[in-house]
């Protein structure tokens, strides 16, 4: 400072400098975070695309499980791939329009009715509802009624799961759609239902079919609920009986004695974790398209 | 007993209303729930003529717009005190449906808001709503006409009505609003989000507007309601009873208004004494 005239100030980067090395070190630390959070998904691909991807051939698709003196590297587990469709597609069948209807009145028709407060407070506890015990609930609701196990109750008790997942990201989709729109329709001379299938819910669809796919992802994959309420079986759907699933097949089979059964659980587990994967595909790609 | 004699001063009212008055629009009080938003405001409005409301923020002009097609409904906690005169009915008696009155009293908004479809579906929209079972392309080309946009748009009809810029989005929600050619037509600030090329056209088209349609505008440009309104309201704040209550100061020709206000207040606003 005792020169005399201009000084420059220093404006060159200087990494050695505390200030600076810390911030670098900082940084590398949360790349090195974010990198590790990707390791479970890709070690677990990775695994059953080496352990299960052997025995995946399109046979598995259509043929029954074997029995347990079959050959080496015959049967397969259709019933079990049809099964989990058919109950997904009942859960869906339940807690997609009712989700989707209860969200319509949470986010559009009276968001602050204590009816509302309590649906709400009710469908976040939901979330966080153990699976299992969706499950138990499903048996003693549907399968003690029935007095079998049986697919219905396995949907039934998928749909618990789904519903509170559909109603949220259904009510916050709904909530989306910018005010001016609803005060356009409003102002057009639409009545609240109008306003609701004419402009609200077309705006709020891509938000509304990410969250479904997200519930389907969810259920599909779900094991708990269906212990109790389909249990598994060795042939092909029937949906009054007890019905196979691809989750409890890979339970089962998993700790079964034989290789063959082995090697089926884990051509099951990665068809089941390709499905989640691309179903999480599905809702990405659908929720950038929101059209605004 | 007293909704009988209030019948009787409508009826009594009515008589009185002069010819050239499409609208008439007496805001008593209107609330918010326990706010006083807006007292003492009688508004006539004429028929082919655009009446602009002027004022500083927060002085209810919006909220008088509004409450004439009854858009306030949606805002929990509103009441109107008074009535609102449309060809013989008062729009707030118990037996009006507000969606009707919304169908024959077309609004435009501050923000461009087209609904995101076709521009030949938005202009179709209203249309539709009436289960209009006519010509509908011809409709359709006669609104956009009206709202000087059909040049622009008539190759890319299909096209997403927010694909087009601010200013067109405006016009087409003229166009939206004029298509199933309401008795009135309100606009809340309709050239607030727009570049000064958008608003020009926009207030050309107003103009041309009137001969069709009665026309009220809210506005807080000054030159923009010399330029464009016949009738001028001028609105104020009265913060003297401790809350902020928008009321009618006064009201008449523009050019009265501007030029020789009979209201200090008045003088003051537009001398830009307090805003």
């Amino acid at each position: 400072m005792s020169q005399t005239g201009l000084q420059l100030p220093q404006l060159e980067r200087q990494p050695m400098e505390p200030r600076a090395l810390k911030s670098i070190i900082l940084s590398a630390i949360t790349i090195a975070c974010a990198i590790t959070a990707c390791i479970p998904l890709f070690s677990v691909l990775i695994l059953l695309i080496y352990r299960g991807g052997k025995r995946l051939t399109l046979e598995l698709f259509y043929t029954l499980p074997p029995g347990a003196f079959d050959a080496h590297g015959v049967g397969g587990f259709g019933n079990a791939i049809l099964g989990t469709a058919f109950m997904v597609g009942i859960a869906g069948l339940i807690s997609i329009p009712f989700g989707i209807l209860a969200a319509v009145y949470l986010a559009e028709l009276d968001p602050h009715s204590k009816i509302s407060e309590t649906a709400r407070f009710c469908a976040k506890t939901m979330t966080g509802l153990p699976s299992i015990i969706a499950g138990v609930f499903a048996y003693a609701v549907v399968v003690l009624v029935m007095g079998h196990y049986s697919s219905w109750a396995g949907g039934i008790a998928l749909s618990l799961l789904m519903i509170p997942t559909v109603m949220l990201t259904a009510e916050e989709a709904i909530k989306m759609v910018p005010n001016p729109m609803r005060e356009a329709a409003y102002g057009m001379g639409c009545t609240p239902a109008q306003s609701l299938v004419k402009v609200i819910l077309p705006v709020a669809m891509p938000g509304i079919i990410t969250g479904v796919v997200l519930a389907v992802a969810r259920a599909a994959g779900e094991t708990a609920p269906l212990l109790f309420t389909a249990l598994f079986s060795e042939s092909w759907l029937s949906p009054n009986n007890p019905t196979a699933s691809l989750a409890v097949l890979i339970y089962n089979w998993s700790s079964s004695p034989y290789e063959n059964l082995i090697e089926l659980a884990w051509a099951a587990s990665l068809i089941l974790v390709v499905l989640v994967f691309v179903l999480n595909i599905i809702s990405r790609s659908m929720g950038g398209k929101t059209k605004l | 007993m007293e909704a009988l004699k209030e019948v009787d001063a409508n009826e009594a009212y009515e008589n009185d209303l002069p010819a050239d008055v499409a609208l008439d629009c007496r805001a008593h009080q209107i609330f918010y729930s326990d706010f006083l938003a807006v007292r003492d405001s009688h508004v006539p409005i004429k028929r082919n003529q655009i009446t602009g409301f002027i004022g500083p923020s927060g002085c209810g002009k919006s909220t008088v717009l509004k409450s004439i097609n009854r858009m306030n409904d949606l805002i929990r906690g509103f009441r109107f005190v008074g009535d609102v005169h449309f060809h013989g009915i008062n729009i707030y008696d118990k037996n009006i449906d507000p969606v009707s009155v919304r169908r024959n009293i077309g609004m435009v908004f501050q923000q461009p808001n087209p609904f995101s479809m076709s521009i030949f579906d938005n202009v179709a929209f209203g249309l539709r709503l009436n289960r209009y079972k006519g010509n509908m392309h011809e409709k359709v080309e006669k609104a956009l006409r009206s709202a000087a946009l059909w040049k622009e748009v008539k190759d890319k009809l299909k096209n997403n009505g927010l694909s087009l810029s601010g200013g067109q989005q405006q016009r087409l929600c003229i166009a939206r609003a004029i298509a199933t050619e309401p008795r009135v037509l309100l606009m809340d600030e309709p050239c607030s989000a727009l570049d000064p090329i958008a608003t020009r056209q926009i207030e050309e088209l107003m103009v041309e507007l009137k001969k069709q349609f009665t026309v009220a505008i809210v506005t807080h440009n000054m030159q923009q309601a010399v330029r464009v309104a016949d009738q001028t309201a001028f609105f104020a704040v009265d913060i003297s009873k401790g809350g902020r209550t928008g009321y009618l100061v006064e009201m008449g020709p523009t050019k009265e208004v501007f030029e020789n206000p009979q209201e200090e207040l008045t003088k003051e606003y537009l001398h830009g004494e307090f805003s």
